[in-house]
């Protein structure tokens, strides 16, 4: 249960608003159960809201609002790549192709090792280092700018090791 | 100009790191306000200096300031973090690269407002960069430059960074208020304005990050000073976000009112392998396209100059289309975003985005009917005028002003097209 395992951090969240407004803590409480459950399932959902007394229904609407929370299951690592109309003009379509072709999967598939989903988002302002796609995985999003399919794979190949480990 | 005012990290090495800031006079301007100002005084000057938000719709921010309900707390200031728009990417280098200036710039906002608690509002994508802005944070409460009782006045300030996670809405300020108070990030009638009630029916400034960047030197070096630089009723400088088919995309800061000839062909190296320029989009997916006429190349970028000839300047992000790029995809491209984004509370934009995305698709499948081009204009007009908040107003007159502006272009993808022209 996420209320035993993380009793701190849940307090230094809910400190962040006033004590009247818990329902603001819902959205990081929310990236906590993520990252402990890694998808957001029902069970997941009602937690996070018996921690401030929230519906399940209206948290279970949070999630399918905000594209970064995920409901159902997909690769311990999301490759997020960006093919908006900037790094469209900069071949970030060309490259979100050929890092499926390379990784033998369509856009939105993960890897049958169940490692690796890549997805095509919206804009991450980052428009002048295109191609460019951040990476969601448990522990947070981080960005990887100016990229080719080689790099890609690079990092790829070093996660499935970490992700295995792990 | 060559001096950089909101991005001052480019002009002093490591001004990301505390001492560094400290050492060239950071905080020098929230400690002389609360040592010797008040907020009335702080808000006369922010008025003098002609700022306007750099979020995009350009409005006064002094003014913005003098609508919080007089006598009404606690009031909350909220720094708009969100930064989403296709092509803008200026927030985030602020953040980044010269963090406590944007600091500072929060906490005399804050002043101003007599707020005693802010809230930055990040994208949930900006997950690192907020870390850092926590730890930052964290130095100014030990060094005692944020917390209780600032350089021994009775003013104290708490700064909370809040992660969005995931919607292009929530750069709408009331959008932004809701997903804040742990809701869809959908935005409000208005009026009740922010300032009024915001966040959790409180009055409330919302600001964006560039526009809060902005204090400091406007606090230190004085009202004056900031409106001689810019155009008469656009001052300061800005930065514009310059991606697309240029040599070099960047951030690029200059005076408001310098020519987007200068920003794209001097300062970006004009367009790459020899093509000729086609088009401009001179705020990302949100104001209506320009063709790259030499009239339009020669306009000021300021928002005066730039509504003049049909487009307005909003956020500065200026994405550059050259002559090998088909108009009809650009505006596809444009569509599909703004029917993902749109946040489904009013009818016409969750509609209407969908049924042009739709007949995008049989555009660039050239199996659309000519009548279909037609619809498309009928449904982006619509749109228009017709909802809570601008987003469905930027989806519409994205697709009209290019179908008015780009026919042709559009008219080629129809069935049948080509052997008309035969």
């Amino acid at each position: 249960m996420l209320a035993e395992i993380y009793t701190q951090e849940i307090e230094a969240i809910l400190a962040k608003y006033p004590s009247d407004q818990k329902r603001s803590a819902v959205m990081p409480l929310l990236f906590l159960a993520q990252r402990e459950y890694g998808t957001l399932t029902n069970e997941a959902i009602s937690e996070v809201g018996e921690l401030i007394g929230l519906q399940s229904t209206e948290v279970a609407s949070l999630v399918g609002f905000y594209t970064l929370y995920h409901d159902r299951p997909g690769g311990k690592y999301r490759i997020q790549v960006c093919t908006d109309l900037p790094c469209s003009l900069r071949g970030a379509q060309a490259f979100a192709d050929e890092l499926c072709e390379k990784l033998d999967i369509r856009m939105g598939e993960t890897t049958p090792d169940g490692q690796v989903t890549v997805e095509e988002v919206k804009c991450l302002a980052a428009c002048d280092h295109a191609p460019m796609f951040q990476l969601q995985e448990p522990n947070g999003i981080h960005y990887y700018e100016d990229q080719s399919a080689g790099s890609a794979m690079a990092l790829i190949e070093a996660l499935r090791v970490k992700g295995q480990v792990d | 100009m060559t001096e950089h005012i909101v991005l001052r990290h480019r002009d002093l090495e490591g001004l990301d790191q505390l001492d560094v800031y400290l050492e060239n006079g950071g905080f020098g301007a929230l400690e002389s306000i609360v040592k010797k100002k008040s907020p009335e005084q702080v808000i006369d000057i922010v008025k003098k200096s002609g700022l306007r938000g750099r979020g995009g719709a350009g409005f006064p921010t002094g003014v913005k300031w003098s609508f919080l309900s007089p006598d009404v707390f606690p009031r909350y200031v909220v720094a708009n973090a969100d930064e989403s728009e296709p092509g803008t990417f200026k927030d985030r280098e602020i953040m980044e690269r010269n963090p406590f200036q944007f600091l500072e710039g929060v906490a005399i906002c804050a002043y101003a407002a007599q707020a005693n608690v802010a809230y930055i509002y990040c994208r949930g994508e900006f997950w690192d960069l907020t870390r850092e802005l926590d730890s930052k944070i964290e130095q100014l409460k030990e060094l005692g430059l944020l917390g209780k009782k600032l350089f021994a006045s009775d003013y104290s300030l708490e700064m909370q960074t809040h992660l969005g996670a995931g919607a292009y809405i929530c750069g709408e300020e009331t959008a932004l208020l809701e997903s804040l108070e742990g809701k869809l990030g959908q935005p409000r009638l208005r009026p009740p304005f922010p300032a009024a009630e915001g966040l959790y029916g409180k009055p409330t400034v919302v600001n964006n990050v560039e526009t809060l960047t902005n204090l400091p030197p406007i606090i230190n070096r004085g009202a004056d000073w900031f409106s001689s630089i810019g155009t008469e009723k656009s001052t300061g400088t800005k930065v514009f976000s310059v991606s697309g088919k240029v040599e070099r995309p960047g951030n690029y800061e200059l005076p408001l009112g310098a020519t987007f000839r200068e920003l794209i062909f001097e300062r970006a190296g004009g367009i790459p392998n020899g093509h000729a320029i086609k088009a401009i989009l001179p705020a990302g997916a949100s104001a209506p396209i320009l063709p790259a006429t030499k009239e339009v190349l020669d306009t000021g970028m300021d928002y005066e100059s730039v509504s003049q000839v049909g487009s307005s300047l909003g956020s500065a992000s200026i994405i550059v289309i050259d002559e090998t790029v088909d108009i009809a995809w650009v505006e596809s491209k444009i569509t599909d975003f703004f029917e993902h984004e749109s946040c489904g509370k009013c009818t016409p934009c969750r509609d209407g985005t969908y049924w042009m995305k739709h007949i995008f698709e049989r555009i660039m499948h050239d199996t659309a009917q000519p009548q279909e081009i037609d619809l498309l204009h009928t449904v982006g007009i619509g749109i228009q005028g017709k909802c809570l908040c601008a987003l469905g107003d930027f989806a519409g007159l994205a697709v009209t002003s290019a179908l008015e502006r780009f026919g042709p272009e559009f008219d080629l993808h129809a069935v049948g097209n080509s052997s008309k022209a035969a």
